[in-house]
């Protein structure tokens, strides 16, 4: 009995601290999802109930989306957030594991190439979406150059303009930045299998395609789940990449991007709020599902 | 005399600091681009070195979209970061509750401003920001270029597409290769709606929201014009204007490789500038008409104030230099140095002026005239009424969606934008 309360007393700092900081903003933003407030006057705001969900004008079932829930800003800002995050974390992950693969082979300088490796990583997201940015750029982009100078494009192309790139070329700059990210995760995984299975596998005359089937990619499934988890994570709440790099439109906004815009640009903290906790259930909601996709086929292959 | 000199500065410095009883540190907010920071932070300083202040330079951002956005949430967690800011035509009605009322400051300056930039300043009677420079959309074109090819100065978007697609494919055989007719603003931000309001009102198809508050954008001439100026992307404009700001048209202009601009007055002073390759080439005019029921030549009203934040700690220091920057001498040194179009009807008759901007006085019926993006009717909800319109336009000249679709869905999200009321 006095043990438990000593606990307590000992936890009480640690719980006051996390209702402070996690608490708190959550239970604001759930009241503000839930009224009319401006980001003018933040005491100034009504309860609406459900409108900024389900009303006339909330993010689902909209009577203002005459052309459907897809063509609203809403629906185009979760399709552009899935197109990125399948398309660059499946990207990612697979040129990650080749990386991984050549980085754990004995070579000479092998520890230079694994550090030089991290740069992209160790770049903050904002210097190399300004930097890509620039060498993309139609006009003065050393990228455009080269395209025209090698005669691969006959005139210069504004890959972060034009809508029809402007989603790809995010998703290219993503890529470039996270490979080192999925290479380190899975290299760590790759340090840890055995060597003797593999010796085992070079005396029976195994064709490395097969040990890479059979063997490696089995054995690191699961850090190589959670590494796709985490990326996938990550993904889903893009925001600055896209808002340095592209004109900003609603053709590549991406969830995060339309909270932003809601609640900053257009001061509507109620609306915005409420984009904001459907992101987040969103995100919820996917990471578990794919948990348990993952997981289901982990357990077919142990049967 | 090196020492004796050193003793009278600290002297001084010590006069100063005891005759401005309450020296205060105030921090003004000037634009980002060279000319304003150079000139704003060069005359707050002055100023702040005579009266005993000091005054701290805050770069703003230079997209006007951007720069709201930090200025809402600076008021809204009532930060004193700010005393003095630069805000733009369209935002006395989204900053209302957080400025200043100037009128026991002026002690009737605003008296000698263009009285429609006052009315616009002054909401429910208090005089919210004091006119700093006013502005509207001009075409910028190259002289040279006009007489190489034999072409009259363009009256409207047909011809000047017309002359924009010649002088590129002539100057483009000539073996300038990223030579462009034109560039403007395209990209996503408050930019594009001043460049579409030009071409839908010059298209006499109104204001998107007209001053009773009842959206008007749903109408043929300005689904006419969008498609107008969709047509010039990727023909006689780069695609990649679809990313352009001011700078980045600038650029392009500046580096003489574009025969039209449209921009603002201060890309005057820069083009004119003692480096820059198309100095005395370069001509301004009004914009261009377009054509049909109403046509006439339209430019957007721009500008901008200066204001001083209610939560500032120095309110009388940052209201003094306020009224020291907007006054007739400063406004015309900016306007001699910067291109910067003064507020102060008096100073277009000024001979010095003239001289260093011939195309002021020319013009100055454009600036009296220039049309008011819907920022009064619909006042805290502007901002997301200019993001409509401008996504809209973004969707039609990136060719997403022809103009009559696009004007149609805008006028259905401008109702759900409104909703009961503005």
């Amino acid at each position: 009995m006095q043990r438990t309360r000593t606990a307590w007393l000992f936890l009480a700092p640690m719980l006051v601290a996390m209702l402070l900081v996690a608490g708190w903003p959550l239970a604001r933003t759930l009241w503000f999802s839930v009224t009319d407030t401006n980001l003018n006057d933040l005491a100034a705001g009504r309860f609406v109930g459900w409108q900024n969900y389900f009303g006339a004008y909330g993010l689902f079932g909209n009577a203002g989306y005459t052309e459907g829930f897809w063509a609203g800003d809403w629906g185009i800002s979760i399709a552009n957030t899935f197109k990125f995050a399948v398309v660059s974390v499946l990207l990612e992950t697979a040129i990650g594991l080749g990386v991984a693969l050549l980085l754990n082979q004995e070579f000479r300088g092998r520890a230079l190439v694994r550090t030089a490796v991290l740069v992209p990583w160790a770049i903050p997201t904002i210097v190399s979406a300004k930097m890509w940015g620039w060498m993309l750029n139609d006009q003065y982009g050393v990228v455009n150059q080269w395209l025209v100078d090698w005669g691969v494009v006959a005139q210069k192309i504004a890959f972060t303009a034009e809508p029809a790139y402007a989603l790809w070329t995010v998703v290219a700059v993503d890529v470039w930045k996270t490979i080192p990210f999925m290479a380190l995760l899975i290299l760590a995984a790759l340090q840890t299998l055995p060597r003797d299975i593999y010796e085992a596998a070079r005396v029976d005359g195994v064709h490395p395609l097969r040990v890479f089937w059979r063997i490696t990619l089995p054995l690191i499934r699961l850090p190589l789940m959670v590494a796709v988890v985490f990326r996938l994570l990550d993904a889903l709440r893009v925001f600055d990449l896209i808002f340095v790099l592209t004109s900003n439109s609603s053709a590549t906004i991406s969830m995060s991007g339309f909270v932003r815009r809601e609640m900053i640009d257009n001061g509507d903290l109620g609306f915005g709020s409420a984009a904001a906790l459907s992101l987040t259930a969103i995100i919820f909601i996917t990471a578990v599902l794919f948990l348990r996709a993952a997981r289901v086929r982990l357990a077919e292959d142990t049967r | 005399m090196a020492c004796a000199r050193g003793l009278a500065v600290v002297a001084a410095a010590w006069l100063a600091g005891a005759a401005g009883a309450h020296a205060a540190t105030l921090t003004i907010a000037c634009g980002s681009n060279a000319a304003d920071a150079q000139f704003c932070a060069r005359y707050a300083q002055d100023w702040g070195r005579k009266n005993g202040h000091e005054v701290r330079i805050y770069s703003a951002p230079a997209s006007a979209t951007d720069n709201l956005a930090l200025l809402r949430q600076q008021f809204a967690a009532k930060s004193d970061k700010l005393d003095v800011l630069t805000i733009d035509v369209v935002w006395p009605g989204v900053l209302k509750d957080h400025l200043v009322d100037l009128k026991p400051y002026s002690q009737g300056a605003e008296s000698q401003h263009f009285p429609a930039i006052v009315a616009n300043n002054t909401i429910g009677g208090k005089l919210l920001g004091m006119p700093w420079y006013t502005d509207a959309g001009l075409l910028f074109y190259r002289k040279d270029l006009l007489e190489k090819y034999g072409l009259a100065l363009p009256k409207t978007w047909h011809e000047m597409a017309e002359a924009a697609r010649r002088i590129q494919d002539g100057e483009r055989a000539a073996g300038a290769r990223d030579f462009h007719g034109y560039v403007f603003q395209g990209r996503a931000y408050e930019g594009l709606t001043c460049n579409a309001l030009e071409w839908v009102a010059s298209y006499g198809g109104g204001t998107i929201v007209d001053a009773s508050g009842k959206v008007t954008i749903h109408n043929a001439q300005a689904a006419r014009a969008l498609d107008e100026a969709a047509s010039w992307i990727g023909t006689i404009a780069p695609r990649g204007v679809l990313n352009y700001g001011e700078e980045e048209a600038r650029g392009v202009w500046q580096n003489g490789q574009a025969a039209f601009m449209r921009n603002w007055p201060y890309a005057w002073a820069m083009s004119q500038a003692e480096d820059s390759v198309i100095r005395g080439k370069v001509g301004v005019a009004p914009l261009p008409a377009g054509d049909g029921e109403g046509a006439r030549p339209a430019a957007t009203l721009g500008g901008w104030q200066l204001a001083v934040s209610k939560y500032s700690r120095h309110v009388e220091a940052a209201a003094a230099l306020v009224m020291y920057l907007t006054s007739a001498e400063i406004q015309k040194q900016r306007a001699i140095g910067g291109a910067y179009n003064p507020t102060i009807p008096a100073l277009y008759r000024d001979p010095e002026l003239l001289a260093a901007n011939p195309f002021m006085g020319d013009l100055l019926d454009v600036f009296e005239n220039a049309v008011a993006r819907p920022a009064t009717p619909t006042g805290l909800k502007y901002p997301a009424v200019s993001r409509a319109f401008w996504d809209a336009t973004h969707d039609v000249l990136s060719g997403r969606v022809d103009g009559a679709a696009a004007v149609r869905r805008l006028e259905g999200r401008l109702l759900q934008t409104r909703r009961a009321k503005w």
